[in-house]
């Protein structure tokens, strides 16, 4: 039917009837009562998130509560701090400390590579450099975690391509004195520290990357020439306008990568040395080891450090810009 | 006596954009220069040319007798006062205005007095604690005033500075900044595509399009004895009169221009002047604009408010004093 909108409609009325039915009874409702369509939206995922998910958590942390008999293996339903004591002993305070200084050192060298590929993205690329820019950074999140981290085995491993480039450009005297070095080293890069924190920065390095970008694109380029305009050099107008502005974006990125790297088991199981991280304390408590208690209190941990290194960003005024 | 900016066959071009073609220009120092066009005519770029935020493709710029090509805009002497402010939303307005004297090194103390000062200057003082975004358009835009002021520039650079207050705010920063502009007597290059108020501000103006400059003059000049026609249509929208026209009136065959208050308008009584038709009258307060139709020349015409008109559609007769009518230098 073609309507000729020159023509006025002599003949329509000015409110128009309900289109009837229980589906228009429904729009006429909810445009009504908006707030009704909003509760009937969020309930399931509240649900599910409240319930099923928090509650299993608190269950788990409960037990943290409780301690293991030593004799029987079983599991002692009462109330004491014993299992907090047991993660004191010098092993466990170990564990907890290799993985907040590699979780620490994983940030920061996150954000030292992510800065300036954020930098190029928000300030430069354009069209189809941006495609590519989100397609470069997503791509890696696309494909398995697990094939990855093979990959990388492969890549620092003592046959692997890193060893060969090294030895192209005759620079094996240098991966072998960095390999001689205490803790740092190793037999390869693959068993040593080294390769952990190499394939966690490389793991990680998106989540860091995409919040820089997003809070770089929103700084006007405007601030920028007027930091020059008023005498700052470049670094200058890094440290006073760039960096305080991108601060929001890089403690977002921040709590990704400290917190999945607090957490992860997977990544020092393959590449790294023998000595435990905190994901991989939980995992052999709760399974061989059986002590669910200790492997519950190990999980506390990271939920305790990162309620603190939110607390310190926010009197940082890390979200004032938000 | 040396510019305080001069250009010398300065271009600037973007691709096969010439968004500056071959522009000399002269400023002298202490005066209140207006570059006044429509968007896209070059004259944000000249702007950006003398702060340093662009690089000409061939010409040369002197800020005050030194060359600029290749200087960064931290190095240059010179500060803008941004079209939409540009304050770093980050830090309170005390540091807004202390940032440049801040990179300078300029201890604490000694810049936040000099920034306090400076708030006084632009009256708003005792608002150092408060955040950009607290602050009404008008505010702001004094905020930038002083945020660049308080380097003491040698030229300062205003794009559009007043574009987003409205009209009453507008009228009050014009003579604020003029009285400002005397008392300090730092050089001021202000872009506007408000002739008004490149008219009413300005020492000299130059008018931009296309990424050349039309004229340079005093606003009288300007508005009184435009040389293009495009002058005389962009600044206060003069009457162009087209050769054949003018050549009945002056003997000669140019393009002329004839101001819409020069204009007198009467009913047709068969008396001396132009046959035209009153095509629709626009009641603007003060006077009341006239459209009319004289055998097919669209004309307009001022007239001040209350003057008895004839209806619309009606014929009438127009007439002008002939040293109104204005010559213009465009070939014919």
């Amino acid at each position: 039917m073609s309507v000729d909108i020159t023509m006025p409609r002599a003949t329509a009325p000015a409110i128009l009837p309900g289109s009837g039915g229980m589906r228009g009874a429904l729009s006429d409702l909810f445009w009504r009562r908006p707030q009704l369509l909003l509760l009937l939206m969020l309930l399931p995922p509240v649900l599910w998130l409240g319930i099923v998910y928090i509650g299993s958590l608190f269950a788990l942390l409960a037990q943290s509560f409780f301690s293991i008999d030593e004799f029987s293996g079983l599991i002692n339903h009462q109330f004491t701090l014993k299992t907090y004591g047991d993660l004191l002993q010098a092993a466990n305070l170990d564990i907890i400390l290799r993985t907040v200084t590699m979780a620490a050192l994983v940030t920061l060298a996150s954000v030292v590579v992510a800065f300036p590929i954020a930098y190029y993205a928000a300030r430069y690329a354009r069209g189809r450099w941006k495609a590519l820019f989100y397609l470069g950074v997503m791509l890696p999140l696309w494909s398995s975690y697990l094939v990855k981290i093979y990959a990388w085995k492969l890549i620092l491993a003592k046959e692997g391509i890193l060893t060969w480039l090294f030895a192209k450009l005759h620079l094996l005297w240098l991966l072998d004195a960095w390999l001689a070095l205490p803790v740092v080293g190793g037999n390869s890069l693959s068993v040593s520290f080294t390769g952990t924190f190499i394939v966690f920065v490389y793991v990680w390095l998106p989540f860091m990357i995409l919040p820089v970008q997003a809070a770089l694109e929103r700084v006007p380029g405007n601030l920028v020439e007027a930091s020059s305009d008023l005498g700052a050099s470049p670094g200058q107008t890094f440290r006073n306008v760039l960096f305080p502005l991108a601060l929001p974006g890089i403690v977002a990125g921040s709590i990704f990568t400290f917190s999945l790297t607090l957490g992860d088991y997977i990544i020092p199981q393959i590449i790294g040395t023998s000595r435990l991280f905190i994901g991989q304390a939980v995992y052999s408590q709760q399974g061989t080891a059986g002590n669910i208690p200790l492997a519950a209190a190990f999980t506390v941990v990271p939920i305790v450090i990162m309620g603190f290194y939110l607390w310190g960003a926010k009197r940082m005024g890390a979200f004032d810009a938000l | 006596m040396t510019s305080a900016v001069s250009f010398q066959k300065v271009s600037r071009h973007f691709g096969s954009v010439r968004a500056v073609d071959a522009v000399d220009l002269d400023i002298a120092p202490g005066e209140f220069f207006a570059m006044l066009g429509p968007s896209g005519s070059g004259k944000t770029t000249c702007l950006r040319l003398i702060a340093g935020f662009e690089q000409p493709t061939s010409g040369s710029i002197s800020i005050f007798g030194e060359r600029a090509e290749g200087v960064p805009p931290y190095r240059r002497n010179v500060n803008t006062v941004f079209q939409d402010y540009a304050l770093f939303p980050h830090l309170n307005v005390l540091d807004n205005v202390a940032y440049g004297l801040m990179v300078k090194g300029v201890g604490k103390a000694g810049r936040h007095k000099a920034a306090e000062e400076a708030l006084s200057l632009v009256r708003l003082p005792g608002y150092g604690t408060r955040r950009p975004g607290q602050l009404s358009g008008g505010q702001r835009q004094r905020v930038a005033l002083a945020r660049a002021l308080v380097n003491q520039p040698k030229v300062l650079l205003l794009d559009e500075p007043l574009g987003a207050l409205d009209l009453k705010l507008r009228e009050n920063m014009q003579e604020e900044l003029k009285s400002l502009q005397k008392a300090l007597g730092i050089t001021f290059v202000f872009v506007t595509h408000d002739q008004g108020e490149a008219l009413s501000m300005a020492d000299r103006v130059a008018v931009f399009n296309d990424g050349r400059i039309m004229q340079i003059g005093t606003p009288e000049d300007i508005y009184q004895r435009p040389r293009t026609r495009f002058v005389a249509d962009f600044v206060g929208s003069s009457n162009v009169l087209p050769p054949d026209f003018v050549q009945r009136y002056s003997g000669q065959h140019r393009w002329g221009s004839l101001r819409p208050e020069s204009i007198r308008v009467s009913r047709a009584a068969g008396g001396e002047g132009v046959a035209a038709r009153l095509v629709s009258t626009n009641y603007l307060g003060a006077t009341t604009r006239l459209a009319l139709d004289a055998d097919g020349l669209k004309l307009h015409a001022v007239v001040p408010a209350g003057t008895a008109l004839p209806a619309e559609g009606e014929a009438v007769v127009l007439t002008f004093n002939r040293e109104h009518l204005h010559l213009m230098d465009e070939p014919a």
